[in-house]
């Protein structure tokens, strides 16, 4: 008797392990995966999904050395993280789970409303200083980023800076609540932010990539449409190993009901 | 009984030791990386003559702030700088092979055919040997380059920009100026809590200062954000509000417990028959006060500012919230500064385990140790002159 309460003790300890995945990375990701876990575990609740955030670098860090089972991340995974990975023998899976768009934003005040990608180029890297050369006031410009350790800063240093780097001594906050804030309060500042951050406090810039031809307000329906330039994917990466494990998870966030959430988040689904 | 004290000494400073001792050495690390981020590479074509360049050469010319070869001690030929991610915009994957084989040919031939070219590309796929490539002898970081630097870039490819210069400034200047605005207030609530105050007053008073020391950093930092920032801008009506002033403001605040309760406490532990002595000779109260107890008290006041400069140094969330945590050299107080506690807190994070910008941190870290540790030692040495003066 006491043999087979054992053995069953044993199996269903081995079932929940098999159903216990961890997510790991982004925070621009986590309040997404949050809920979506949330929701899955009312659904199956036999599963358990522990999700913390930390940075994108360290999910696919924690992926590599095998302690999560699921990276999240705001930027794609490096070609030097892959090789990482492919020289322990793993591949890698790439799933495109929601679409995040940036907004820049300024001060109420400002009564600049467009700026091409090659103003938001010379505000961010310090060759544009003054409001008046962009068609506003005579007004010193505050540029605003984000800390180093977030995939917000690469993304943003990437598609609108093109790999350049930005000013010296450019003014960088530790959270984007903290970009909002300061931006409600400061006339010549500029910033970026999720998309899903933007309220009345701020003012979202038209941004345009074709050269000032057409300037596109950030939206999510412009954001779909494919008629706002900066939006980017937000990922999950898992071992092809473990893909049993982790498949029935992102099958429900690419499900209507797991892209519901997304939209109730403020991302953009990838439909 | 005795043994288990003895062990748990022995254990505390076992442990410190170790963190010191780890601290350091990963610090030290840092002066054993490469210059270019670590795994890469960067080759020119076989022409060109430059050897080497510093890292503030290969950032600017990354920037397009050099354009040109003749800049650097080269040809008078336009600088392309290329990023092998680039190679995926000519060659599909499968082009490239399972295992991308054949990257390193389809590189070469890239660089061999493009004059001007400077390419950054992993270490694994350098084409080496090859015609008409060229590989720059790639330096270390130099403590010049640390100690010296004045652009904190630690995420900037193909070469990271670590300038503690502006962070060491960033981090004396605001505690400078918390210090000038704690000292004179500290001083005048601890002379008239010891001397003036009721019996009363002072029951009522010294709770609440010592209520101060225990608010969170944090809260500290969120009512300087949303209170003493926008405040600060209007008044000077200044284009940001985040400047070093705001963090001065706050340390200020969050030093002022710790220098009133230790001036107060050795100003009331001047003896009665010290100040009896001087009113019996006619002196007035006032009088008493500055040149008795004062005097008497005077080792204690400076430790009393020597703790409130080490609070104000190493502490670190108030501070990353109201500074605006802009990397460059402070000069004047109403600028945006960084400091080294910021950074640390708001980099460590995301720094790949073991490179360059996680040593760079550690590092900074060595640096705020060296600096505190030279403040209490201060503390100690001061204080001690103290218990040797006696009666």
């Amino acid at each position: 008797m006491k043999r087979i309460v054992l053995t069953a003790a044993m199996i269903v300890a081995v079932a929940t392990a098999a159903n216990a995945q961890k997510i790991k990375g982004s925070d621009t990701v986590l309040p997404l995966s949050q809920k979506e876990a949330e929701n899955y575990m009312k659904i199956d609740p036999s599963a358990t999904i522990t999700v913390t955030g930390g940075g994108s670098g360290v999910g696919i860090s924690a992926l590599i050395e095998g302690t999560t089972d699921i990276a999240q991340a705001s930027r794609k995974m490096k070609f030097d993280e892959k090789q990482k990975m492919q020289k322990d023998g793993k591949k890698v899976r790439e799933v495109i789970v929601a679409h995040d768009a940036l907004a820049i934003i300024v001060n109420p005040a400002n009564k600049v409303t467009n700026l091409t990608r090659e103003q938001l180029e010379g505000i961010f890297t310090g060759k544009i200083t003054n409001w008046k050369e962009v068609g506003g006031e005579d007004m010193k410009i505050v540029p605003y980023s984000r800390e180093t350790s977030s995939g917000t800063y690469e993304f943003f240093k990437e598609s609108v800076l093109r790999n350049r780097n930005y000013m010296n001594g450019i003014m960088s906050m530790p959270a984007t609540g903290a970009i909002v804030q300061s931006i409600s309060q400061t006339k010549g500042g500029i910033g970026y932010i999720g998309l899903a951050y933007l309220n009345e406090s701020v003012k979202p810039i038209h941004v345009s990539y074709d050269g000032g031809q057409t300037f596109t307000e950030p939206s999510v329906a412009n954001a779909k449409n494919g008629t706002y330039p900066i939006v980017r994917p937000l990922y999950y990466y898992y071992e092809a190993g473990a893909e049993g494990k982790v498949k029935p998870f992102i099958d429900y966030i690419l499900s209507p009901a797991g892209q519901d959430t997304v939209r109730e988040i403020g991302f953009i689904t990838v439909d | 009984m005795e043994g288990i004290l003895t062990v748990s000494g022995a254990v505390t400073t076992i442990t410190i030791l170790l963190i010191v001792v780890f601290l350091f050495r990963e610090g030290f690390g840092l002066f054993k990386s490469p210059a270019v981020e670590r795994g890469y590479l960067l080759c020119v074509n076989g022409d060109n003559p430059v050897r080497h360049l510093g890292p503030k050469d290969i950032k600017e010319v990354f920037d397009w702030e050099i354009t040109d070869w003749s800049e650097l001690g080269g040809p008078n030929e336009e600088i392309v700088p290329y990023r092998f991610e680039q190679i995926f915009d000519v060659y599909s994957d499968e082009e490239l092979g399972e295992d991308y084989e054949l990257l390193p040919e389809k590189l070469g031939e890239v660089i061999a055919s493009t004059p001007g070219i400077i390419a950054f590309i992993p270490e694994q796929y350098v084409p080496e040997g090859m015609d008409g490539v060229k590989i720059l002898r790639s330096d270390k970081i130099t403590p010049a380059d640390f100690f010296g630097g004045r652009e904190w870039l630690p995420t900037a490819t193909p070469a990271p920009q670590f300038g503690v210069l502006p962070l060491i400034m960033g981090t004396l200047w605001v505690s400078l100026f918390a210090i000038l605005i704690a000292l004179p207030l500290g001083l005048g609530v601890a002379i008239y809590l010891s001397e003036l105050a009721g019996e009363r007053m002072r029951k009522i008073l010294k709770p609440t200062i010592e209520l101060l020391a225990g608010i969170p950093s944090v809260v500290y930092g969120f009512f300087g954000l949303v209170v003493l920032v926008p405040l600060i801008q209007k008044t000077f009506s200044l284009p940001v509000g985040e400047t070093a002033f705001a963090g001065s403001v706050i340390l200020a605040i969050m030093a002022l417990p710790t220098i009133i309760t230790v001036a107060e406490d050795a100003m009331r532990n001047t003896p009665r028959a010290m100040r009896e002595a001087s009113l019996a000779l006619g002196a007035t109260h006032w009088q008493t006060i500055y040149r008795v107890v004062i005097p008497y008290a005077g080792s204690g006041i400076s430790a009393a500012v020597v703790l409130g400069i080490g609070r104000a140094i190493g502490e670190t969330m108030a501070v990353l919230m109201v500074t605006g945590n802009a990397a460059v050299m402070p000069h004047s107080l109403f600028e945006p500064v960084r400091t080294i506690p910021a950074t640390i807190a708001a980099e460590l994070g995301e720094a790949p385990v073991g490179g360059a910008h996680y040593q760079a941190l550690f590092m900074l870290g060595c640096i705020l140790f060296v600096i505190t540790m030279i403040i209490s030692v201060t503390a100690e040495a001061i204080s001690k002159r103290q218990s040797n003066k006696g009666l």
